[in-house]
This record gives structure tokens, sequence and C-alpha cells, in this order.
């Protein structure tokens, strides 16, 4: 808990620093004035322009009728919607509503393998995010999202998944400040985490159907923190941010632990910038620190038998991401190209129970696993893109004391035998707007010990309300 | 990993106590377009610090909010925007990103060019299903010099009101600028007056405002849609249509793509004019005079 204050502080201190925005009072009065004179320059030139455009009208009007003596004004030869503003607005009871955007995902999966047996080999599988999903159609999440400035220091934003099953996700309910200054942002509540580069990207905006395998199996495909950010923005001409995060550890690799400590850390920096006008890039490196208690998996012993493991400790990985667009003179409606890599190491010790439910032994673990994908994706044509991607992972042998201690043979950790999981994965996608995208995916996926997925996907994302603006 | 956060505090105070710093050379402001860019300059000479997100090879409807424009965001005291959601797709990213309340909308370091011009084609209602279009009206606002002059004396007052220790320096700048472009403009309308009733194609309906003011009349629009590229079918179409009305010219910005509107030129006959359309869209076009000039330029040329 103690070292937790620091943040507990950093977070408070930057609290405390809102009311400044209110201090400025005084000079509140010199900029009202100020901006009243602004004002009033506003309108006069706009009264201007009016008179300008009537004495234009008047003139035009004038040559028409000059023209064609007697004619009536020729229809326009395709519809123009009318230049005047409609005044005709007599309720505000809906003006302050928020943006509200809906995303419709689904998909068809032709899989080779049997999903239900899908396990990347060599990890600690986590409770969910793992696999291609299921086969035939499936109806993917619809993504609601409702996003609004509350006041003039926060502005809120809920993302709840509807689940094809039919259940409910929130992916995102957070605040974040506007009124701080310095760089300075806080967010809070629930988010996805600022580590790595795809970690806060939505489903709707990834450039293939599924996540990384070493997102998968790490992160458990994406990690969101309820929890505390905040961010620092250096003022410099290069884009230099700074972040530091504490949560609960409720989502993979942590989980809920009945403890008010918190239990997921993370650090993460980020530096990015341009090179010419056509390419810009950015590097990142980030921390995160997670501690489970009883994180339970399934597996099955050295006979077969179905049994329920579970792991107690620290979970600590390092990620280093990099990414970089290119577009002629930065202008991507004909041609875009984007190459992004993560490379995610992951350490974790602590003790490992085996088969909670029956023999329940216990004993020392401890892994060092790394995983990494390589993806590019280029726009050859307007509308159409086309993608490669390549996942690698190493398992590794962990350390398991109690096969050290010879109490059980290490055929008794199936899942945990060493193993170097890959997967290949091509995609073309055709936009027929900004708010449509229709994709085809197949995967050549070797993460299972034995066979090969050959994994063929069919998927539609359509983006409904408001046109949400999207991070790099 | 007490020690991790407590070097990152560290680090973080020590960045807070350079940032509070005053570099304050000259006012930073962030330009959206190089039309605008050119405007700051134009009103806040060495005063000013300019940078501009986009180019004239770029559309601005399709920006990234590239963590080179998110830095800029955040040590700019002045943002020039156009506005009318024109930008909507990168600048609220940048502004949020930014940790900088100066520029923040509703502060005097945000400032919105379209909202104070009178603009054309706002539709009555709007439905995606009509394409990208604009819900405020049609955004394209800096291709009539009268709107330009409207945006640049409450550009002037902007300035004078955030850096007011020059407020001198902008308002003379101002009313020179005004004095010269209101000369120009003169200039350019008894130039341009061949060119009232010529009926022309467009791309993208980003000419409105020329056309409005020259007096030309957009024939109809390769893009059947806002934001929609034609499909093969439509242009053939296109053709049947203008066979009734030829035009005399399809006009084509830098950052537009060639290929369909030169497939039309050949079956209508009629010339592909390549204009600036912004500031440094052609090599003519140095500033907002040049951008002028060069187009009514390339415009009379193609009438000939």
């Amino acid at each position: 808990m103690a070292k937790l204050a620091p943040i507990a502080g950093a977070i408070v201190v930057g609290l405390l620093l809102l009311p400044n925005a209110g201090q400025a009072a005084t000079d509140d009065v010199a900029a009202l004035r100020a901006e009243l004179e602004a004002l009033k320059t506003d309108y006069t030139s706009r009264v201007q322009a009016l008179e300008t455009r009537i004495k234009q009208l008047e003139s035009a009007v004038a040559t028409a009728q000059l023209a064609q003596p007697g004619a009536a004004p020729a229809p326009p030869a395709f519809p123009q919607p009318s230049p005047v503003a409609p005044s005709g607005k007599s309720s505000n009871a809906t003006a302050f509503n928020p943006a509200i955007s809906m995303i419709l995902t689904g998909n068809y999966a032709s899989l080779s393998q049997d999903p239900a047996t899908y396990r990347v080999a060599g990890f600690i599988p986590p409770p969910s995010g793992e696999g291609p999903g299921d086969r035939s159609f499936n109806l993917d999440e619809s993504e609601l999202t409702v996003a609004s400035n509350v006041d003039p220091y926060f502005f809120g934003n809920v993302t709840a998944a509807i689940q094809g099953g039919n259940s409910i996700d929130i992916e995102e309910a957070y605040f974040k400040t506007l009124a701080l200054n310095n760089g300075f942002t806080i967010k809070g509540g629930r988010f996805f985490s600022g580590t790595g580069y795809l970690n806060e990207i939505h489903s709707h905006n990834w450039d293939f159907v599924d996540q990384p395998l070493v997102y998968q199996v790490f992160l458990g495909g994406q990690l969101a923190q309820d929890g505390a950010q905040i961010r620092w923005l250096a003022p410099a001409d290069y884009f230099i941010e700074l972040g530091a995060e504490a949560g609960s550890g409720r989502s993979f690799p942590g989980t809920q632990r009945n403890s008010n400590s918190l239990a997921s850390d993370a650090l993460f920096a980020h530096l990015g910038g341009d090179a010419g006008d056509s390419t810009s890039w950015r590097l990142g490196v980030s921390w995160l620190d997670a501690r489970s208690t009883d994180r339970a998996y399934d597996d099955v012993d050295q006979l077969g038998a179905p049994v329920t493991n579970a792991f107690t400790g620290t979970s600590r990985t390092w990620i280093a991401d990099g990414t970089l667009k290119w577009a002629p003179h930065g202008d991507p409606t004909y041609h875009q190209f984007k190459l992004q890599g993560e490379y995610l190491h992951r350490t974790e010790s602590g003790r490992l129970a085996f088969d909670v439910t029956g023999r329940n032994l216990a004993g020392d673990y401890d892994s060092s696993q790394s995983g990494w994908y390589l993806q590019a994706v280029y726009g050859f044509m307007q509308r159409w893109r086309a993608g490669l991607r390549y996942d690698s992972m190493q398992s590794r042998t962990p350390s398991i004391g109690l096969v050290q201690l010879g109490l059980l043979p290490s055929a008794a950790f199936p899942s945990l035998a060493s193993a170097s999981p890959e997967r290949t994965t091509m995609m073309i996608d055709w936009s027929l707007s900004e708010f449509s995208r229709l994709r085809a995916q197949y995967a050549w996926d070797d993460a299972r010990a034995t066979e090969r997925d050959r994994q063929l996907m069919l998927q539609y994302i359509f983006a409904m309300g408001a046109h949400g603006a999207h991070k790099f | 990993m007490g020690k991790h956060i407590r070097t990152l505090l560290a680090l973080a105070t020590l960045a807070l106590c350079a940032g509070a710093l005053p570099a304050q050379a000259a006012l930073r402001v962030l330009a959206t377009t190089p039309d605008w860019a050119a405007l700051v300059t134009e009103l806040g000479g060495d005063k000013v610090n300019v940078y501009t997100a986009t180019s004239a090879f770029q559309d601005v409807h399709r920006v990234d909010a590239k963590p080179s424009l998110v830095a800029r965001a955040r040590t700019a005291d002045l943002v020039v925007a156009t506005g009318a959601d024109l930008e909507i797709g990168w600048m609220p990213v940048l502004l949020q990103d930014s940790g900088n309340t100066k520029i923040q909308p509703g502060s005097p370091g945000y400032f919105e060019a379209a909202p104070l011009v009178h603009l054309l084609e706002v539709p009555s209602a709007v439905d995606r299903s009509m394409g990208d279009i604009h819900p405020l009206g049609n955004p394209h606002v800096t291709l009539d010099p009268h709107n330009i002059a409207i945006i640049a004396k409450a550009l002037a007052a902007r300035l004078v009101l955030i850096d007011s220790t020059n407020a001198a320096y902008y308002a003379a700048r101002g009313e020179d600028f005004d004095k010269r472009w209101q000369q120009a403009t003169v200039g350019w309308e008894a130039r341009a007056a061949p060119l009232k009733g010529v009926g022309v194609v467009v791309i993208h309906r980003d000419q409105a405002y020329l056309c409005s003011w020259l007096g030309m009349k957009e024939l109809a629009s390769i893009e059947p849609k806002p934001g929609v590229p034609p499909s093969a079918g439509y242009l053939v179409e296109l053709v049947t249509k203008l066979a009734a009305t030829p035009p005399k010219m399809i006009l084509r910005n830098a950052y537009n793509d060639p290929r369909a509107a030169e497939w039309l030129s050949e079956r209508i006959h009629a010339p592909v004019v390549l204009l600036p359309y912004s500031v440094g869209g052609t090599p003519e076009a140095k500033d907002l005079f040049g951008l002028f000039d060069d187009t009514i330029n390339r415009l009379l040329a193609a009438l000939k």
C-alpha cells in the first residue's frame, strides 16, 4: 500500500490543481471585456458579409432577369440544399444530448479445428480473450458509446459492449479532466490501459479481426483498468508523453482481490514525431505490474483427468511498441501504409496450486516468457487495404516447485510444456465509406501444441451515429 | 516498484518546472490549413510562430491525429480552425490530449472561421445515406475573398485579445491587410468578369464558394455524394446528363485523384483545370494573394 501512496498523491495534487481554473477570476473581467469587443467585431463583420451577400444576390437576380426576360429561373442541375440555416428551433431540451454512436460487428468463421479446444501452448491461459471464437455466423459485440463534456472541467465517456450472447460488458466508463493545464490529464473509472500501442484501440479499429496472440495470452485480449491514470505531455515539438496508472487489478493478468490495496500499476512513455510530410511514427515502452490471488485455469493432469490449477503472485510485463504510418503528403485517401510491431516480455513469480478442488498441492512458480507480433497494412487503392501479420511466442520452461521437489511429474502441467506458438494472418478489407468496412481474413494458426488451425473469417463493421475522432 | 514511480514523479516535477519557464518568444499558433496559416502570418508578422497541421495536398477531412500534432497543440497559444465539423475526425483528439486549457473550445485561444461567414448548402435534414455531408453547411469557405476579409477582421481582433502587448502591431497589420485585400478583390472581380455564368463540373463540393463568388454554375459534381467516389456507371450517366448543358471546364484540386476528371474530360471535351485550392497547392499560390491570383489566372486560361 505504501508504495502506492505516490500515485494517489499525484492524483490528489492533480485534482487540487483543478480549482486553479477559477483562480483567474480577476483576469476574467478583462478577458470578458476583450471578448465582448471581439464579439462586436464579429457581428460587424457578419452584418457586412450579409450586406455583401444581399448586394450580390440582388445583382445576380437582376442579371438573370436581364438575360432571360420573363423566363423563370432554371432549376439547378442537381439538388442544392437550402443555403438558409434552419431557424425553427423551438425546444432546447435535447440540445445537450451527448454524442451517441453504435458499432455493429459480426463475422462468419470457418475453422479447421474445434475452437472449444483452442489453447496457446506453453502458457497459463487467460480466463477469456483467447482463441478465434465460435464457428459459422457470429454476432460480435455491438458497441454503444455515449460521450460528452460533463462541465468545463470533465469529459465523460461510456462504452458498453452488448455481446452476441446477450450479456453487456462495460468496456470503458471513464471521466477525463479538461481543465488541468501544463500538459496534464487525469482519467478515472474503467478505461483501456495506456500500456502498449494496440491496447487502447477499440476492436472496430483493429486492422485484423482478432488481437495478436501475445495480447490474447498476456493481457486477455485487452487490459481494462478500474482505477486512475495520469498523463503528462511535455512542452516540446516532439511528442513526449509519460503516464502512470493504478488499478484494482480485476482484469487479467491480475485478479479481483479482497484487499484495499491497488494491484495493477503501470508506467508508460511515448515518443513520436514526423519524418517529412508523408511519414509519422510513435515509439513506446510500458511496464505493468499486476498481482493476482487464486487466478484459476483449467488443465488436465498427467492421466488426462480435468483439474483446476491456480496462480497467486506477481506478474510483471515489459512492452516495447513501434508504429509507423505513411501516406503521400499525409493524405491516406488513395494510398497508405502502416507498420506496427510490439514485443512483450512477462515474468511471473509466486505460488502455483495444483488441483485446487482435489489434491490441492502448492509450490513455487517462476516463468519468463515473451511474444511479439509485426504487422503491415497497405492501402493499395481508394477504399481497399491489404494486411499481413506474423505472431510469435516463446514460453520457455517455467520453474515449477512441485515438479522440482518431485511431488508431481512435469506431465501434470501439460499446458506449461515449453512451446513456440506462431501464426501468420492475411487480411483484405473494403471500406465503402468512412463508416462501413467489410473484411476477409485467413490465418495459419500454429498456436496449439498439436495441429495447425486454418481460420477463414469474414467480418462486417458498421458505425452509426456520432463521428468519433480516432487516435493515431 | 515504488522506485519506478518515484523516479517518474521526480521526472514529471522537473519537467513541470521546465515547462513553467516562459518560452514566450512569439505567439504559438496551430493552424489547421495552410490558408489559415497564411492569414495568421499576414496579420501576425514576426510576432507569431505558425505551424500548419495540413498541406494543400491533403484532404482536410482525412487527417490523422498524429503525435506531432498533439505535441503542437500542447504548446499552442492559439488554434485557428475552419470549424463547421471539417476537422471533426481529428481536432477533438488534439484538444483533449493536449492538456492545454488555452485552446479549448470557448476559450480565446480557440478560433473557428466558418461560423463567422454565411455558410452555403446548409442541409435542412441530414442522414448518412446522403454521404459525408456537413450538418452545419459547406465548410470550404476560403475561396471567396469576402469571407477572408470577414475572417481576417475577427482573427486580428482575436490576436489583439490574446497578445495584448502587441495589440497595436496586430491592429495596424490588420488594417493594412484589409486595405490591400479589398483592393485586390476589386481587381480579381474585374478580371474574373468573363467567368460569370460559365458552367463547370467539380469533384467534391469544395468549390461552392468560388463558384458562388464568381457566378460560375456548378453543373455537376464527380462525387455522386460528398465523400463517395464515383462508380463507372455514375460517370457514364454524367456524360449523358452533361450532353445537354456542356460545361466549359472541370475543376480539380491539388489533392484530388485526377483519373475520374480526366476520363470525363475526354468524353465531354472540356479541359480539367488544376486549381491550387489552398495556399501551396501550386507553386504560384505562395500566399493568400497568390492563391486568388493563380486561381483566376488558371480559370481564365481555360476559358480561352
